[in-house]
């Protein structure tokens, strides 16, 4: 057990060491000099040169790196090009309304998926089943930015059901989660249904239906606990795509989470932002993927630590 | 694997192609592609407009006889404009493929091939790139890279570059041990030889299935870098920057809204249908 929890600690720091390593590397692609980008416009070569002092950028790369890693080992993950404030400073202010959304996007994602699944399990070849992997086809295809929209002009512009974006209480909450949740949904159904399938099929369950159970109790008591199996084990992989999507409709739905400041800083090529909202969702992944493999054994005795 | 069975059988017609056309989902998305890729090829013969062309008579008309799909907030014709968006569409999504599968390709043959520190380090970069999520790290690199279709392409690519490294390895891994590897390992096969003509043939199967899955992700990544303006620039129609384009007038022309968006999902759709036909067809096991 403490061979096995060390062992994948020490995987995920691997994992962040090279995240740092790539997001690093990504500074030496950009085209425009920072030094230039932070010192504006009109300033003159010698002024650039002092920003450029100022900033670091005349150390060598090593050197540099090694500030970097040193910065983001204290969370420091440099500062805003336009807002003279730390990025960590921003991502905290941001980090709550993005936590809210994630929870409510992904409980959708679950309270859609799992049951349109068991059902199109139950009812496999009939119109009922058909019916649910075609919508699930349709959720996984359709563009989380364009749904929003979709939803935005129903539901909060032509039925006035919820305010139209922002940021507030449970109402507000509503459409992107939804948003988000639809798409996922679709993803955990059809992981869902063929992992009932599979557990329906086995030994077990038919022991459990020989000696005359009711077909609920079965399905519901004794097939559904190890068909949630793999979607435990999905929910770690499934963030990182779900995080993705969080930016889209964080800016579709004016939320004001680490996805709109990154979609803010795009525009305004506020790079230190966007590359420390990128480590910020690498580092919550790796860890959301290190809590996944803890639990997981926990759930499934036949799981052996190694 | 799948060659063999065909050429063994001497079926009238390849029975992965047969088990293809007889999946209904498979062979919807085939003609939706079909239909998108006519219309991106024959788009200057079939747009009633040019794409590009303002028209300050005719601003935001809502669909009618003239404009069948109705006009933009600059009196762009919509139709037009996505029939030449699915250009930009469907060459974002084959071109950036291609380049991870080529990319992808020659990692994961190299890394599964000959194993030992090689191996290592190629994988433990491609775990690296994985954690982070697609989207987030294709947003980073077309931000970086600053906004155009070339940057966008490549940042598509090399973020679904560790996809097809870690699937051909694996692919690879388990090929090395079977008799035809080992045979023309002892006949003295040169390493390029080997790779090329030997191993990738036999593990087209599984690939050609994350060709179809990855390219629903690309055209879908593409659509999202440029509504969030990291893609393709104005004029140039994209069904994801007509998006964003829309946004501002949601409730008085959703039609500029409506119909990029349904290209998008079909387009998305069609690939996701294929791949999934692909993947059921080339092996009937799996089959429900």
């Amino acid at each position: 057990m403490m061979a096995y929890l060390a062992q994948r600690v020490l995987q995920s720091l691997g994992v962040l060491w090279a995240v740092t390593v790539i997001t690093f590397a990504l500074l030496y692609l950009l085209p425009a000099d920072p030094a230039r980008l932070v010192a504006g416009r009109s300033a003159t070569p010698e002024v650039v040169e002092r920003v450029r002092h100022e900033l670091g950028l005349d150390r060598p790369i090593l050197q540099r790196y090694l500030g970097y890693l040193g910065g983001v080992l204290q969370g420091d993950l440099g500062r805003s090009y336009l807002q003279k404030i730390q990025v960590s400073e921003l991502l905290a202010s941001r980090l709550v309304p993005t936590l809210e959304l994630t929870l409510a996007g992904v409980l959708f994602e679950l309270l859609l998926g799992i049951p349109a699944g068991i059902l199109a399990a139950l009812r496999r070849g009939g119109w009922l089943d058909q019916g649910i992997m075609l919508l699930s086809f349709a959720g996984v295809a359709a563009p989380q930015f364009a749904l929003g929209l979709l939803l935005l002009y129903v539901l909060a512009y032509k039925l006035a059901l919820f305010p139209l974006g922002g940021y507030g209480g449970w109402e507000h909450l509503v459409l992107p989660a939804l948003a988000l949740g639809l798409a996922g949904g679709g993803w955990y159904a059809r992981i869902m249904r063929s992992s009932m399938l599979e557990v329906l099929s086995q030994d077990y369950v038919r022991t459990a239906r020989a000696k005359g159970l009711a077909g609920p109790v079965v399905v519901y008591k004794h097939a559904l606990r190890n068909a949630l199996l793999p979607i435990v084990a999905m929910i770690g992989t499934d963030l990182g795509t779900f995080m993705g999507g969080v930016v889209v409709v964080e800016s579709v739905f004016g939320w004001p989470g680490i996805g709109q400041l990154t979609w803010q800083a795009i525009q305004t090529v506020d790079i230190p932002v966007i590359l420390g909202a990128v480590t910020f969702t690498a580092l919550f992944i790796v860890l959301a993927n290190l809590l996944a493999d803890l639990v997981y054994p926990l759930l499934d005795p036949r799981v052996q630590y190694r | 694997m799948v060659e063999a069975r065909t050429r063994s059988k001497a079926p009238v017609r390849n029975p992965v192609l047969r088990r293809l056309f007889s999946n209904r989902l498979a062979l919807v998305g085939g003609v939706i592609l079909a239909l998108l890729a006519l219309g991106a090829v024959f788009a200057p013969w079939l747009s009633p407009y040019s794409p590009t062309q303002t028209n300050f008579t005719a601003l935001q008309q809502p669909p009618s006889s003239q404009h069948l799909l109705g006009t933009d907030e600059l009196g762009r014709d919509i139709l037009s404009r996505i029939l030449y968006g699915a250009r930009v569409s469907l060459v974002a999504g084959l071109v950036s493929v291609s380049l991870a599968l080529v990319l992808g390709g020659i990692i994961g043959l190299v890394a599964g091939f000959y194993g030992g520190w090689l191996d290592n380090l190629l994988m433990r970069l491609t775990d690296a790139m994985l954690a982070f999520p697609f989207l987030v790290l294709a947003i980073a690199l077309a931000a970086v890279l600053g906004p155009s279709l070339q940057n966008t392409l490549l940042a598509i690519g090399i973020v679904t570059t560790p996809v097809f490294a870690r699937l051909v390895r694996g692919q690879t891994l388990a090929e090395r041990p079977r008799e035809y590897v080992q045979a023309a390992l002892a006949l003295g096969v040169g390493d390029g030889r080997m790779l090329l003509r030997h191993l990738l043939p036999n593990i087209l199967g599984p690939l050609i299935v994350q060709v179809s899955l990855s390219t629903a992700a690309a055209v879908l990544a593409e659509a999202t870098l440029s509504f969030l303006g990291l893609g393709i620039q104005p004029p140039t129609p994209s069904w994801g920057s007509m998006l964003n384009a829309a946004r501002g007038y949601l409730a008085y022309a959703p039609w500029m809204a409506i119909f990029p968006g349904l290209a998008i999902f079909l387009a998305v759709l069609a690939f996701n249908l294929i791949g999934d036909g692909l993947r059921d067809a080339l092996d009937p096991r799996l089959k429900r």
